[in-house]
């Protein structure tokens, strides 16, 4: 089905997850769910409200262990004990909420945990100008507003907050960025702002998991789909290989119309 | 006007921001009411420093003594123990804690350091040991915090048990001291200025460095902004609780010390109360108790303005009895200036602005 005419480095994909299951307590928030993605691909992994998106993500960025399953960066099994370590392998998320310090400055919020530090070995002073430098050259690179580096991220509207969070998770040199919902609650100005920075990543390289109830955002700029429904993976589609329809079926009845015979749990 | 309660306004756009900065050039016809504006947000935020301000001169207009060296030194000395101790509470609230165990800290150092030199300990070594044993008390503390206790629990646990060994250690009784090495720690001098004095501004040197210069300070003030953000950034939360709390444990023993040896005995009663008076302190000076927003230099003042009130009331023969009622009140209106009127006075100076 759908067999790939564009090249998708199937051989080594970028990152790998494979048979992951997390449990709540008794929600089963992921059951055997795998997905890879390569570079320079923009994936659309769209699904119902509690389908497990944020969960499967949280769980490629650290932030959630995974019961079981595996995860793989470049061919190499890895293990995530910490945010620390994905971001490290160079997976980036932005978070629905943005995961901002509303009492930190911008520039604080952009280092939080990678601080720029003096080389006094007992004196590990914080580089502040450093950082500003670095984060002023930052937004204009990306392209982004925002009114003072320095100015408490609580001061900043909607838009300029995810700017923030944005800049945060492309300025260091990623390989994947993860979006969980980044054009929820926001005006067009910053949809296609959104849009843009995925166009600006994919050109370069990164790979890009978007997470997104506007469908029409994946079709703009995203390569493939992936459905997801009750912790399962529903389907993948290409982009130009399916409709808005085909999609939104799927999200609402977890089923693939095209193997209507087989289980809602493809195994991967 | 309109003032909502709301804690965080989103809703700001960047032209509002700018209006409403502070350090915005004031011109044009709305000069006038701008600058009311950025008076009244001012005297709101620097409400404590104003009393302060206020009281010292009130003070030098009823009571001749009060100005004098010998009086201002004295207040001096009296503060800086509750100044030691308030660095390290200052950055427990950072992190959106407390600790309510300093007290107790003070009083088991103070026995443990008097025990400990009667049993032939160097007066170096029993330094180091307290101090070992304040930060460890701490580090226990904040181990339990990350665990999930509330810290409000964890330390008046803290608060009771910890006093409780001193009273078990000491069976009750007051022993002297009388270590020259440790004496000095209390009632010594350099060049004029007291020892007592000398700790404190050390600590707050150091305690201003790490707050704003080092990785800990700002981790600890992202901690306590928000920890969820602070935890998906990766940053190692229980590492950070168990250091501040340990450096707060670490500063109550060395504020033990200096108490002790200024009063020349080991107590178990020692520090009682003390904790309130350092928490004082501290929210006097405009740290938030909600974390994510801490100043030092607004500790001192918070530590000074409460040892100014009593030395005032002192001289003016108030009974002292009246001197706790006036204390309470002080605090509870700084942090009603430092919360919810400094909230609505910066709300409305930000949206006036932009009706103009
Ligand atoms: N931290 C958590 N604790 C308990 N249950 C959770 C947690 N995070 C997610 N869940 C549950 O896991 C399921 C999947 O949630 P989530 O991944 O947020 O879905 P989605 O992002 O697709 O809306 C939901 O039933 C949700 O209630
Ligand atoms: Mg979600």
């Amino acid at each position: 089905m759908g067999a790939g005419f564009r090249d998708r480095r199937m051989s080594a994909p970028l990152i790998r997850m494979h048979d992951i299951s997390k449990a709540f307590g008794a929600v089963r928030a992921l059951s055997h769910v795998g997905l890879s993605i390569g570079e320079g691909e923009v994936l659309g992994l769209v699904g119902d409200n509690a389908a497990g998106k944020s969960t499967l993500m949280k769980i490629l960025a650290g932030a959630h262990q995974p019961d079981s399953g595996t995860i793989e960066v470049g061919g190499q099994a890895v293990v995530f004990h910490g945010p620390h370590d994905a971001r490290g392998a160079g997976i980036e998320m932005i978070y629905q909420d943005y995961a901002l310090v509303p009492a930190l400055t911008v520039t604080q919020n952009i280092f939080l945990g990678r601080e720029v530090l003096g080389a006094w070995p007992l004196l590990r002073v914080l580089q502040r100008r450093q950082m500003d430098e670095r984060a002023k050259a930052l937004f204009a690179a990306l392209g982004l507003r925002v009114p003072s580096v320095s100015s408490p991220v609580r001061e900043l509207s909607g838009g300029q907050q995810q700017a923030v969070a944005i800049a945060r998770a492309t300025g260091f040199d990623a390989k994947l960025v993860i979006m969980d919902e980044p054009t929820a609650n926001l005006g067009a100005p910053a949809i296609a702002k959104v849009r843009d920075t995925i166009t600006r990543l994919k050109l370069q390289g990164v790979a890009v998991i978007l997470i997104s109830h506007r469908l029409e955002d994946v079709f703009a700029v995203g390569d493939r789909f992936i459905v997801m429904k009750h912790g399962h993976v529903v389907a993948a589609r290409e982009v130009g290989d399916t409709h808005a329809d085909e999609i939104v079926q799927m999200i609402v009845t977890g089923a693939d119309p095209r193997r209507s015979a087989a289980p809602a749990d493809p195994k991967p | 006007m309109q003032l909502p309660l709301s804690r965080f306004s989103f809703s700001t756009t960047s032209k509002v921001y700018k209006l409403a900065r502070l350090d915005h050039p004031v011109t044009g016809p709305s000069g006038l009411n701008q600058r009311a504006r950025r008076l009244a947000v001012l005297s709101v935020r620097y409400g404590t420093c104003i009393g302060l301000a206020l009281w010292l001169v009130a003070m030098a207009c009823s009571s001749d003594y009060f100005l004098t060296t010998i009086n201002l030194l004295n207040v001096a000395r009296q503060t800086a123990p509750i100044i030691i101790i308030g660095v390290g509470s200052t950055f427990v609230m950072a992190t959106a804690g407390i600790d309510l165990s300093v007290g107790a800290i003070v009083a088991l150092v103070s026995c443990l350091t008097s025990a400990w030199l009667t049993d032939g300990l160097t007066a170096s070594l029993v330094v180091i040991a307290v101090i070992a044993v304040g930060a460890c008390l701490g580090a226990l503390n904040g181990f339990l915090v990350w665990l999930g206790i509330p810290a409000f629990i964890v330390t008046l646990g803290g608060l009771v048990s910890i006093r409780g060994i001193a009273f078990v250690y000491s069976n009750g009784y007051a022993t002297p001291i009388t270590n020259p090495a440790i004496l000095w720690l209390g009632r010594g001098a350099v060049l004029g200025v007291d020892a007592p004095i000398l700790i404190a501004l050390l600590v707050v040197v150091a305690g201003v460095f790490t707050l704003s210069r080092s990785q800990l300070g700002l981790h600890a003030l992202a901690v306590g902004g928000r920890e969820e953000a602070a935890r998906v950034m990766g940053l190692p939360i229980g590492r950070i609780k168990i250091l501040v709390y340990g450096i707060s444990g670490a500063l109550a023993a060395l504020g033990g010390l200096v108490l002790a040896a200024r009063l020349s005995n080991g107590s178990p009663n020692a520090g009682m109360g003390l904790e309130l008076d350092v928490i004082s302190a501290v929210v006097l000076g405009g740290t938030s108790l909600f974390g994510g927003s801490a100043t030092i230099i607004g500790t001192i003042i918070g530590a000074l303005f409460i040892g100014f009130i009593r030395n005032g009331l002192n001289l003016l023969d108030v009974n002292p009895y009246w001197v706790q009622v006036v204390t309470g009140i002080v605090l509870v209106a700084a942090v009603l200036l430092n919360t919810i009127v400094n909230r609505r006075v910066e709300q409305w100076a930000r949206v006036s602005a932009t009706d103009e």
